[in-house]
Formats: C-alpha cells, sequence, structure tokens
C-alpha cells in the first residue's frame, strides 16, 4: 500500500507591535503577570476595541510579500467559545472576510526540489491569555497579559506531501516575516506557533483523508518529528482496517508520540458572526503601494540574486538567506573582497556551528563579517591551508587579535616553497619504502598516509595541494 | 425645589439663590423618604462631596451651565469606586475601576452624582420588572409599571427625585419609560454617544441619551455628552452642534409625517386620541402633516428580537464568573463554575435571549435568521430614507397603551409585542424622541418623534415649541 | 422552526447556562413561541438586499501603535473572585 501524506499548516504569527491590537497596553514580553492586562484586555463590562494601525500594515506587508490578493474592505467576526484565558468569551477574529486572500511561496528542500506552496489566506485575530496548571494544586492560574495581542494567523494550502516540506515551508514562513519586520520569530517564547494538519490517503486518489491536527509544536525539529510520527501512526490505523479521527493532538516532544487533546477545542460551535463593535477595514490603494513599495528584498529575490550573482547552490542560497541577518553577513564579506563559494562554506560551516554552540544571533558574533572576510581571503591567497584556517578562527574567536596578527604570531603561514617541500617529500619517500612499493603496487589508499606524514613534519604547514601534486608525480 | 427644571436650577445656582449642597441634600432626603425603588445605589457621601466642589467652582464663577446640578445615573454605566450592576444579581459585586466616557463628562462638568438608577437587567425589559433589585413603581400609579428598561430613571425624573437622569436606549428604553412616566426622553442617533463604559446589551442598537422634564433640560445635557470619543469605534466623528440654539426657531412649514402602520388595532385608544391632539398643536404652529408609510414596520419586532439576542449572546459572554462579578460557592470544576455562576446570576429574561441568540447565531441557523434579520433591518431603514425625502420629522405613538399594572404582563412575547412603535429607530440608528402629550386614564401618554440621521436639533426644536404651547411637560402626579 | 428538549439542552451547553430537568418543559415552551414570532421573517423576500451590519456608514478607523496603558494590576484585581500570586484563579482544568 503506498500512502500519500497530506499536509497542511496553520501558523500563529505573533505580529511585534508595541502595543496590542484592540487596546493600548504594552506586548512586551516577560512582564510580571497581568501587568499588562488593562481593561479592554480584560474584558470588563462596557470596554470597547479600537483597531491598532500597525497590525493592519503589518498584514498588508504579508500579503504584498506573498504575492496575496489584498481584500481591501475586511471585517472582524467574533469566534465565541468559553475558556478561562479568554475573557470576553470570544475571541474578535477574521471569518469570511480576511484581510490577507490567496497568495503563494516557494520553498525549496534540502534534496535540493523546488515548490510552490499555496497560501489560503492571512487574517489579524487577538491572541488570548496563558493558563498555568503547575503553580497550585487545585487551581489553574490566568495570566492574560498575552491576551490582545496581535496575531496574523497564515494558513497554507494542504500542498505539502512530506515532513520535510513542511519544515521547508515553516522556515520560510519563518524567514520571511522577520524579513519584512513583523514578527520576531522567537518559536521559545511563542511569537512563532505551527499546528500541522496531518492526513494520508493512498497515492493516486483525489478524495482527502480525515485529518488530525497536531498542537504545542515549539522547534521546526519537533514539526518534523511530530509530523513524521502522525503518519506512522495513521498509517497503522489505516492498515489495520480502522479510521482516523478528525481530532487535535498534541506533541509530546519527551515521549515522541502525538495524543488526544480534550478540551475547549471539543466540538464547538463558534458561532462566528461580524464584531458589533467594529466597523469594516477598507484599505486604500495608495496605502497598499506604499508598503510595497517600503518592502525590503524579500528572501527568494534575495536567494535567486545569490544563486545568479555569485553562483551559489540553490540549497546554499536558501540557508544563507533564511535569516536576513545572516545574509547581510555573507554580503558584507562579498563586498570586502572574500570569493563567493568560500565565503558561504564559512558562514554556513564554522560560523554556524560556533554561533548555534554559544547560542547566539549572528548580530552578537564576536567575528564581524570584514574579519571573517580577511581569514577566508588567507585561504583564497593560499597564505594559510583551510585546516590552519580553523585554529585561526578559533583564536579569533576567543578575541586574540586580528587576522594578520594571529598567523604572524603564531608562525601559521603555509610553506610555499616548492623546494623545501620536495626535500621533506624525498625525505619521507626515503623513510618509507614499504608503504611506497605497497602504494605502486596498487594501494592508493596509502596516499593519504604520505600527506599526513608530510603534514606532520611540516607541522601542517605545507599546502596540501601541492603536496598532493608532487607526491604524486614523485611516486608514479 | 425639586420642581426647577435643570434650566432653571442652574440659574438659581448662579445667582446664590441656594447652593448645590443644600440642592443636593434635598434630593437625597427626597430619595431616601421615597418608596418608587428608583435606586439601586444612593452614593450620599459622594454626591455631597462633588456638591462642595461644585459650590467652589460656582464662588469663583468658573464651571458650566450644568456646575452643581444633581443627577441620577443609570446603573448600566460604569462609574469608578461605586457598584454598577446593571439591575443584575451577576455584577452585584462589581465595583466598577473606571469610568464610562458618559460618566467621566459628567463629572467633568462638576455635576452631582445622587445614585444608580433600577433598571432591567441589563437592560432587557419594557416594565422595570426584570430587576434584581426588585420592580420600580411608577410615580403616577404606583402599581403600574414605570416602563422599561430605564425604568429607575424615568421614575427618578417624574417624581422629581432627581432634576433629570441618564437612559439607555436599544429598542425603547429610554423612550417607553419617557412616555409611560410622563417625561422627555431622547434616544440620540446612534454613535451621537460613547458607548464606552456603558454596558452592553446590543452593541449596534445601543444608544444613550437624557431624560428629562423637557425638552430644553434635554438639549442642555445632550450638549454636555454627545461627541465623538476615541475608545469607540462606533462613535461618529461629528461636530457637536448647541442643541439649544435652535430651540426657539419657528416650525412654520416642518412637514410632518404619520406612518399609517402606527395607527392599526393594536393602539389603545385614548393613546391614540392624545396623540391625534398633539398633532393638531404641531398644525396650530404652522406645521403641515401628511401621511407617509413604513410598509416593513411590522417586522421590527422579529428582526430586533433576533439582532439583539444575538448581540447579547455573545456580550454576556464575559460574565463568566472569573475576573469580576459573581461567582457560585465552591465550583467542583470550570465547566461547574461558569453553569452555576451565570445560571444563579442571571435572570429568567436575560437567559431566555441569551438562548435564542446562541441558537439563532448557531451552525445552519445563522442564514436563516442573524443574515436575514440584518436584511430586513436593511429593507426599515430604507423605508425611513424614503419617507425622509418627503418630511422632516416623523411622528406617533410611542407604546400602544398607557402603563400597564405590575405582574399583568407574564408572557415575554406578549412585552415584546408593545415595543412595536419604537424597535425601528433602532434598527436604523435614527434618533428618536419622546415627550409628554397628555393623559389617558389619569396615566401619561408619549408623543414619539423620530429625525433623520443626526437632525436631533429638529427633535429639540419641535418639541420645546410643542412644550412653549402644552402644559404637559409641567403637570406632576400627586404628592409630589 | 420548532425545537425540542434535546436542541434546547444542547444551546444550554453552548452557552453555560444549566436548565434542570425541571425547567426545561417551560423553557422549551417559552423559546418555541419566541421562535415562532421570528417565523414572519420567512415572508419577506430578501434575496438582493444586503445585510445592514452598521446604522453608520463609517469605516474602522485605526490607532497609532503607541502603549497608552498603565499598570492597574492591582485595582483589577482587588475586584476579582479568586486571585493568587498575581493570577485569577479558576478550578484545575484539564488539557
Amino acid at each position: 500500500m503506498t500512502w500519500e501524506t497530506v499536509i497542511g499548516l496553520e501558523i500563529h504569527s505573533q505580529l511585534n507591535t508595541k502595543s496590542k491590537i484592540f487596546s493600548g497596553a504594552s506586548t512586551e514580553f516577560g512582564a510580571e503577570p497581568n501587568t499588562q492586562a488593562c481593561a479592554v484586555d480584560l474584558g470588563l463590562p462596557g470596554v470597547l476595541p479600537v483597531l491598532n494601525k500597525e497590525a493592519v500594515n503589518m498584514a498588508l506587508r504579508f500579503g504584498l510579500a506573498v504575492n496575496a490578493k489584498i481584500n481591501q474592505h475586511s471585517i472582524f467576526a467574533r469566534k465565541n467559545y468559553f475558556y478561562p484565558d479568554l475573557p470576553k468569551g470570544y475571541q474578535i477574529s477574521q471569518f469570511e472576510t480576511p484581510i490577507v486572500g490567496k497568495g503563494v511561496i516557494n520553498i525549496s528542500t534540502e534534496e535540493g526540489d523546488s515548490k510552490m506552496v499555496g497560501i489560503t489566506r492571512a487574517h489579524l485575530e487577538e491572541d488570548a491569555g496563558k493558563s498555568i496548571h503547575d503553580l497550585y494544586e487545585d487551581y489553574s492560574a490566568i495570566d492574560l497579559n498575552r491576551a490582545g495581542t496581535p496575531l496574523l494567523e497564515i494558513v497554507s494550502e494542504p500542498d505539502m506531501r512530506s515532513a520535510k516540506e513542511a519544515v521547508a515551508y515553516a522556515k520560510k514562513i519563518h524567514a520571511l516575516v522577520q524579513y519584512i519586520g513583523i514578527c520576531d520569530g522567537n518559536m521559545q517564547e511563542g511569537s512563532f506557533r505551527c499546528d500541522a494538519n496531518v492526513s494520508i490517503r493512498k497515492k493516486g486518489t483525489e478524495k482527502l483523508g480525515t485529518r488530525a491536527e497536531l498542537k504545542n509544536i515549539n522547534s521546526f525539529k519537533f514539526l518534523e518529528k511530530a509530523i513524521n510520527i502522525e503518519i506512522e501512526r495513521q498509517q497503522d490505523i489505516l492498515e489495520d482496517g480502522g479510521e482516523v479521527i478528525q481530532e487535535t493532538r498534541l506533541y509530546d516532544a519527551t515521549k515522541n508520540e502525538t495524543r488526544s487533546m480534550r478540551t475547549k477545542e471539543e466540538a464547538n460551535d463558534y458561532r462566528y458572526f461580524p464584531d458589533p463593535d467594529l466597523l469594516p477595514v477598507d484599505i486604500e490603494d495608495e496605502l497598499l503601494t506604499e508598503i510595497k513599495n517600503s518592502l525590503p528584498e524579500l528572501p527568494t529575490e534575495k536567494k535567486n540574486r545569490f544563486v545568479s550573482e555569485f553562483g551559489l547552490s540553490d540549497y546554499d542560497a536558501e540557508n544563507l538567506t533564511a535569516q536576513k541577518s545572516l545574509a547581510d553577513y555573507y554580503e558584507a564579506m562579498l563586498n570586502d573582497g572574500a570569493e563567493a563559494k568560500l565565503a558561504a562554506n564559512w558562514v554556513m560551516g564554522e560560523l554556524s556551528a560556533a554561533l548555534n554552540k554559544n547560542q547566539m544571533d549572528v548580530q552578537d558574533s564576536p567575528i564581524s563579517a570584514r574579519e571573517l572576510s580577511e581569514l577566508v581571503k588567507r585561504i583564497s591567497d593560499d597564505t594559510i591551508s583551510g585546516k590552519i584556517a580553523k585554529d585561526v578562527f578559533k583564536a579569533m574567536w576567543e578575541g586574540n587579535g586580528r587576522v594578520d596578527d594571529i598567523i604572524e604570531s603564531q608562525g601559521l603561514k603555509q610553506m610555499t616553497d616548492v623546494g623545501a617541500i620536495e626535500d621533506i617529500i624525498d625525505g619521507i619517500i626515503a623513510d618509507n619504502s614499504q608503504q611506497v612499493e605497497q602504494f605502486k603496487a596498487g594501494n592508493t589508499k596509502l596516499l593519504g598516509y604520505f600527506v599526513g606524514q608530510v603534514m606532520k613534519a611540516t607541522q601542517g604547514k605545507a599546502n596540501p595541494k601541492q603536496v598532493n601534486q608532487i607526491l604524486n608525480d614523485k611516486l608514479s | 425645589m425639586h420642581t426647577l427644571s435643570v434650566a432653571a436650577l442652574s440659574k438659581s445656582l448662579k445667582n446664590k439663590e441656594f447652593s448645590s449642597v443644600e440642592l443636593t441634600q434635598h434630593y437625597l432626603d427626597r430619595i431616601n423618604r421615597s418608596d418608587l425603588n428608583a435606586f439601586i445605589t444612593v452614593t450620599d457621601e459622594l454626591a455631597l462631596s462633588q456638591a462642595r466642589a461644585a459650590d467652589a467652582k460656582l464662588a469663583n464663577g468658573s464651571g458650566s451651565v450644568l456646575t452643581g446640578i444633581p443627577f441620577a445615573h443609570k446603573d448600566i454605566f460604569c462609574t469608578k469606586g461605586v457598584k454598577t450592576s446593571a439591575g443584575s444579581k451577576i455584577l452585584d459585586p462589581f465595583i466598577s475601576p473606571y469610568d464610562a466616557t458618559l460618566s467621566h463628562k459628567l463629572n467633568t462638568e462638576n455635576m452631582v452624582m445622587l445614585g444608580k438608577t433600577n433598571m432591567d437587567e441589563f437592560a432587557m425589559g419594557s416594565s422595570n420588572e426584570n430587576s434584581f433589585y426588585g420592580p420600580v413603581k411608577n410615580p403616577w400609579n404606583k402599581k403600574m409599571v414605570p416602563g422599561g428598561s430605564s425604568g429607575g430613571s424615568a421614575a427618578a425624573v417624574a417624581g422629581r427625585l432627581s432634576p433629570f437622569a441618564t437612559g439607555t436606549d436599544t429598542g425603547g428604553s429610554i423612550r417607553q419609560p419617557s412616555s409611560l412616566c410622563g417625561i422627555t426622553g431622547i434616544k440620540p442617533t446612534y454613535g451621537r454617544v460613547s458607548r464606552y463604559g456603558m454596558i452592553a446589551y446590543a452593541s449596534s442598537l445601543d444608544q444613550a441619551g437624557p431624560m428629562t422634564q423637557t425638552a430644553e433640560d434635554a438639549a442642555l445635557v445632550l450638549n454636555a455628552i454627545a461627541g465623538f470619543d476615541e475608545k469607540d469605534s462606533t462613535s461618529a466623528l461629528r461636530d457637536v452642534p448647541d442643541y439649544t440654539k435652535s430651540l426657539r426657531d419657528s416650525i412654520k412649514g416642518l412637514k410632518i409625517g404619520i406612518p399609517k402602520e402606527f395607527f392599526s388595532d393594536g393602539l389603545d385608544s385614548g393613546v391614540e386620541k392624545v396623540i391625534m391632539e398633539s398633532m393638531k398643536e404641531f398644525e396650530a404652529m404652522g406645521a403641515e402633516l401628511q401621511e407617509i408609510s413604513l410598509p416593513n414596520s411590522a417586522y421590527a419586532i422579529p428582526t430586533y428580537y433576533i439582532v439583539a439576542p444575538c448581540e447579547c449572546s455573545s456580550n454576556l459572554s464575559r460574565l463568566d464568573g472569573v475576573r469580576y462579578g459573581y461567582r457560585c460557592k465552591d465550583p467542583k470544576d470550570l465547566n461547574d463554575l461558569y453553569l452555576r455562576s451565570r445560571s444563579e446570576g442571571f435572570g429568567d429574561e436575560v437567559k431566555r435571549r441569551i438562548m435564542i441568540g446562541t441558537y439563532a447565531l448557531s451552525a445552519g441557523y445563522y442564514d436563516a435568521y442573524y443574515l436575514k434579520a440584518q436584511k430586513v433591518r436593511q429593507l426599515i431603514s430604507e423605508d425611513f430614507k424614503k419617507a425622509f425625502q418627503n418630511v422632516d420629522i416623523i411622528m406617533g405613538p410611542v407604546s400602544p397603551t398607557t402603563a400597564f399594572e405590575l405582574g399583568a404582563i407574564k408572557d415575554p412575547v406578549s412585552m415584546y409585542l408593545a415595543d412595536i412603535y419604537t424597535l425601528s429607530a433602532n434598527l436604523a440608528g435614527l434618533p428618536g424622541m419622546s415627550i409628554p402629550a397628555g393623559f389617558s386614564n389619569n396615566l401619561p401618554v408619549g408623543l414619539q418623534m423620530i429625525g433623520n440621521y443626526w437632525s436631533e436639533e429638529v427633535l429639540l426644536n419641535a418639541a420645546h415649541q410643542f412644550q412653549t404651547q402644552t402644559d404637559w411637560h409641567s403637570v406632576l402626579p400627586e404628592n409630589i | 422552526m420548532s425545537l425540542n428538549k434535546e436542541q434546547v439542552k444542547e444551546i444550554a451547553q453552548l452557552a453555560k447556562l444549566s436548565i434542570n430537568d425541571s425547567e426545561i418543559e417551560q423553557s422549551t415552551i417559552e423559546l418555541n413561541n419566541i421562535l415562532s414570532l421570528m417565523a414572519e421573517l420567512g415572508e419577506i423576500e430578501t434575496d438582493h438586499v444586503e445585510p445592514m451590519a452598521h446604522p453608520l456608514e463609517m469605516s474602522q478607523r485605526l490607532r497609532e501603535d503607541v502603549v497608552s496603558e498603565t499598570d492597574l494590576s492591582e485595582e483589577f484585581q482587588a475586584i476579582a473572585p479568586k486571585t493568587g500570586k498575581h493570577h485569577f484563579l479558576v478550578p484545575t482544568v484539564i488539557e
């Protein structure tokens, strides 16, 4: 039985406005509980919502960035249900006429495949507060600081066919919202939340299978795992002759499994109707033009430019442009004269590894773009080998000075004197006659052994390319 | 003192004939002696301290025309530090932490709040019999209802327990009690007065307005409370004229439309007689009467009784016992908390309307009910638009009968049917007024006037002119 | 459209109102009486009529994105039925 997976993602992106979508309370993260919940956020009797201009602008930025149809007349609707973190007993959201309509975005996977994923819609809504269940034994504690924070809910078409595609899409949207400055993308703090709708069907059929909605996923790694474990679960059920139930399931990262969620989401009739406290949002053409003109170069454009201008692979370009700050860092290196491919390897390799290990953002890197480009240039001009460069990188990271100073003080310059290298090679050939015979007999792997010996003798300063070339000449 | 209008009181205070403190104490004494049950909360100490502050302003010649004037405030408006119950057990414990914009505006004038008046719970009712705090009595006949939902406010003014009161009108709740109690009341155009801090019943229909002894007083108060409020998205960005300026204009040539649909079977003959007599007064002043038709007006009842319950079923969801108000004792789990707090906290009429609204909005019924009602609402508005192409003002009865006996109407539907003449103005968002026009069976009869959008001046002018020619607004109940 | 007792119970559950068995009969009758009032609307033709959501023909006004509210948590929690450690408390919710 060949199964086809169908995945759609619902992403809730917290817009980083200063104040809430319908009130003037602050949206700053990490405040003491309930200190940023004003009368409107608390749903006191008699309070009324007033719409935040910046939230609208941010939604429009997103819509324009994904080439979506903008609904210039959109309506806010009430989604009615009872839950203690929902103060009014309804969430102000958008139902029939969301501000952003159909759009599309291009994604590429690790394997290098490129694909267009449709965006069904994106709409504005308010976030709920938080329920904390472990503060008291007999009570759940409600913090309403988050209530009223603006959210942009981005709904994809069910166009993804694997967990990897879903992750690629999520990462793309994640990069995009940061690029256009509407969201800080902080998944740990909950500013960017992904829910996955997963179903499977027999390959070749049109009809969609019953889907499960997966929630409580706060990293791309877990997104991939959750989807894959869910696909397995659904396959097992169907292969046993059972039926998949439409439900919401929570992902448990420690057990790597999904379990059914029984609460507010249970068979709820939300009784959507247009919110009578708000009027229709009418967007003028002029505003759209203004916003369109103010958009920065978008990730896809930048990626394509990196491919065409710098000759990078799709995959490399995708990774470099995933974060605007990383892309800017890289381009600064190139502006300084670093070679494109080599610079790309170093940014995605040593630099990213060091940043990840120290849980840093590229903006906080102790090695500036200019300094890293210096290092890369020293490899390109054969001053040092790639291997030695790694040591120099470590020294720079620790703040031991600039590239040339480190190379000088530690005497790391590559040996380029061909004569000297030849002499050393002659010496090693003479001392290792057994291996020489085996090599000539056909054990070509031994070349590595000879190279190793030369490197040892030169304390790693011989130019590997030259060493290889000379050895090959002499041993043939 | 208590038979003086706001305008007269204002002059007397300025002329130092008496102080605001004396005036306030006088009203407080009357309130404390009264058995009308017009007030839920009497704010003695607050009132006297506000009166003292007002007297200070009057002494140094600052202050406005309303400074030092006492008023009764419908308990639907949030008042900071003062209990705000909306007539309901579920808000009985609620001391509002903030002021409604309207409350704030009256405070800014250095007025004196005597207390919060009784009302039908969450403004749902036409007799003030739906209050957690007991029914209000009509000062003209204490066996009768004062009307609702602003029954406490109407009784307070009619019984001269206060020179004027604030009210709200969603389906007639200012106009109908004004009519039944023989006072003047105006519901402004939707969006004229801020709804911020006014506990919501039906958001697209609610409006606040003054309930007074005279049209002139209504104009004075409307001047103070009308205007744009940035906290209310449905508040109109529109200048407030001086409503007192055009009161004395002649109404010669004023075109008055009389809807034939308002004079059908259900209308009590005694009421009809009074209405027709008052029309003659207008004719005598030079106005021109013509018959008009509002063909869809009969549908106002089913339309209103879908739209209002739908909106209120959602508006009242915030009353859940979690963050304020009544919470049931020892809830065993969350569902129990919700069910018992709400069921114990809400009265029967409120629960009925929440149920109707919840049903009408539920899956599969939205199109047939809510959407349909909003379409009929459009048709009702269009009837008015057509009518106002030919007339300046529409006049007719407010209520099919005069005040009825407490407890007489037990069937909810029968109560709803009595709203027939007032509902359309709310559905269309038009301004409407009720002025005392005479008596039938010794009970007051109000004349309704409905104007075009933003034509409060026209209404007030016509009302004032009527009040210069007639005396109905000066007649007092016995033993006042 | 006439409701039966089961439907009335479901509506009550959605609205978080409890109706016990002794009340359900009366409630059902009352609600059905009110609903029969609504049936009249079926008579009117409204196919080409726009629904009127608002009496005002206005667009939503937009507010500048500034923080204008201060911390009033103490006042707000002073009127709450049950609080603890600066939170509003409800019986434990199991997710």
